[in-house]
């Protein structure tokens, strides 16, 4: 009796160190507070509603989970956000592709734009920071001035097999969901497999840990590096390519502002800036803690306008959590 | 006699006009505890560098079982069987202990395409070689390297380079601020060390440290090796020192003098 005392209580500390711990008891708060001031908050068309939104930041914050236990990060993912969708549309729309066609191209242009950033980062040793606020301004730049700032025209998505795949939407039971929402738990469970399982992992984890171990035991730290900036520019790519099929739209200014949005999911989910530790599933309460927030305060009569400060007080008290715990950690308790 | 594990030839290593090494020489024989004693800057940080690949050598050769050897990188010095252990970088921190045992060498499990790390494995291999070099406490091999001793860290690098077969294991200063009993427990890892079959050079500012555990003493002075063969047994740490600073024993004695009455 006493020893499964000890037991039990053992694995109530280990859940509470865990570093999602704090992440999932802040989601849950969310939920019955909003639940509990506007019941439907917890309707089947809201959530259908939270979770198309949730999914497309979502696709992005998975691969910058690996970019940031790597010790990097990416701000140029809102612009491709922008970007892809409206390369696509130019390509299609000119008439010299179809709309797969120019699907392919704009993840193509991504991967080397994402390639481009590792370079810069692991090659000539320029802070990830500087490296990819400089390709924000670049390919918002280049999108802005393909389209003179335009939106593009849309309209032509219908039937075609991509969009289907992408956003085809159906209904099960009284729940309206997006295709998008399948791939983003493929993307979710494959990187979370990646990151805990597999040999790669390991590598992500040491080169954001110590780089110069990792090197020393013979780890291509910058190969490492540069395919998880791949990843995370196909990524947005991809995301940004749902959001124009979905909502029938490609705006160039698409994105403004999701990079600081998804990593704050990130930090609040778990992951450390500083590298080294991450969290696929602290990520995915991440994105809800957020995207639950942005609907809740809506629904519950709060101005849509005052959301960042929600946000941001978010971040502060997850910060300091997480500090905290860390410091628990470090003193053996 | 027979080859010696290592062997350094005339070694040369400049930084712009500063001679960090002249040709110096030096051997490491096979199942040989050698330690490297020297003042600050005498060289011994460098000749261990240009051992370890971590910085090349401007002239000189190297040698391994008499085999001449070109080492461009720290995983060329590796992949030759030989693997430094710096006290604090050469673990991952945030990585459990079987993870930092095998980082680079995971084993995978069948099928191969999923590159998935046979965790179980890693983990046996890894309860095993703690028992090995010595750490009785019953410390999960899941344990991040973060919440170890300084001792125990180590161990686990020691440890990592005895299961990889590196022939020769180089310790940059094991001992530096570490408690009495987990410098005795450091100091125990490396006779296990050499009692399963790897050489290692052992570097501290602590002579008596150097005394306990190695076999011979080199002693290096303005990047020049002084003195090779000299035996712990039958040497006391006076002598060890004198040799070291290059004053007689009578100049060491008025250096002290001289400290404490300027102190006064």
């Amino acid at each position: 009796m006493a020893r499964s005392n000890v037991e039990n209580s053992s694995i109530i500390q280990r859940s509470i160190a865990r570093p999602e711990f704090g992440p999932f008891v802040l989601l849950v708060v969310e939920l019955a507070v909003f639940w509990g001031i506007n019941h439907d908050f917890l309707s089947p068309q809201n959530i259908s509603n939270i979770l198309a939104f949730t999914v497309e930041l979502g696709l992005i914050a998975l691969a910058m989970t690996l970019l940031m236990t790597s010790g990097e990060f990416d701000l140029s993912v809102g612009s491709l956000f922008g970007f892809s969708p409206v390369l696509m549309w130019t390509l299609f729309n000119s008439g010299l592709t179809s709309l797969e066609a120019g699907f392919a191209v704009a993840l193509l242009v991504a991967a080397f734009i994402g390639l481009v950033n590792g370079w810069f980062v692991t090659q000539l040793k320029i802070p990830s920071f500087l490296v990819t606020l400089g390709m924000l301004l670049v390919v918002r730049g280049t999108a802005l001035f393909v389209t003179s700032g335009f939106p593009q025209r849309t309209w032509s998505a219908e039937g075609s097999w991509l969009a289907e795949a992408l956003v085809g939407d159906f209904f099960i039971g009284p729940f309206r969901v997006y295709m998008s929402l399948f791939w983003f738990i493929a993307a979710a469970i494959a990187l979370g497999y990646v990151l805990t399982q597999s040999r790669t992992g390991n590598w992500i984890q040491a080169a954001g840990g110590n780089p110069n171990a990792a090197r020393a035991r013979g780890v291509n730290v910058s190969g490492v590096k540069i395919g998880l900036f791949i990843l995370s520019s196909i990524m947005a790519s991809l995301a940004g390519v749902i959001s124009s099929l979905r909502t029938s739209a490609a705006n160039p200014n698409s994105g403004t502002g999701y990079e600081l949005e998804v990593i704050a999911m990130v930090v609040i989910g778990g992951t450390a800036l500083t590298g080294g530790r991450g969290t696929i599933i602290g990520t995915v309460l991440g994105i809800l803690i957020l995207r639950v927030m942005r609907n809740g305060i809506v629904l519950i009569g709060v101005p849509g306008l005052a959301y960042n400060i929600f946000i941001g007080a978010i971040i502060l008290g997850m910060m300091a959590l997480h500090s905290w715990l860390e410091r628990r950690h470090q003193a053996g308790t | 006699m027979a080859e010696p594990l290592v062997r350094m030839e005339k070694i040369r290593k400049s930084y712009g006009r500063v001679q960090a090494l002249v040709d110096a020489n030096f051997h490491v024989n096979e199942r040989e505890i050698v330690g490297l004693l020297g003042d600050n800057g005498a060289g011994k940080s460098t000749l261990i560098k240009v051992l370890s690949g971590a910085v090349p050598l401007t002239s000189g050769d190297i040698f391994i079982r008499g085999k001449k050897v070109d080492f461009r990188s720290t995983s060329d010095a590796i992949a030759h069987g030989i693997e430094t252990i710096y006290q604090d970088s050469a673990l991952v921190t945030q990585l459990s202990i079987a993870r930092n045992l095998f980082l680079g060498r995971e084993p995978i499990k069948p099928p191969r395409f999923l590159n998935r790390m046979d965790q179980e494995a890693m983990n046996v291999v890894a309860r095993d070689l703690l028992k090995q070099v010595g750490i009785t406490k019953n410390i999960p091999p899941t344990t991040p390297i973060g919440s170890l001793s300084g001792g125990e860290r180590q161990a686990v690098a020691i440890a990592r380079a005895m299961h990889f077969e590196s022939d020769l294991i180089i310790l940059d200063e094991p001992t530096n601020n570490l408690g009495v009993a987990e410098t005795q427990g450091v100091l125990s890892f490396v006779r296990s060390a050499r009692d399963s079959g790897h050489s290692c050079i052992f570097i501290a500012h602590n002579i008596h440290h150097v005394f306990q555990v190695v076999d011979r003493i080199v002693v290096m002075r303005r990047g020049k090796v002084v003195a090779d063969d000299i035996d712990p047994k039958n040497t006391n740490v006076a002598e060890v020192e004198r040799i070291i600073t290059g004053m007689s024993d009578k100049e060491i004695r008025d250096a002290i003098v001289q400290g404490k009455q300027s102190q006064g």
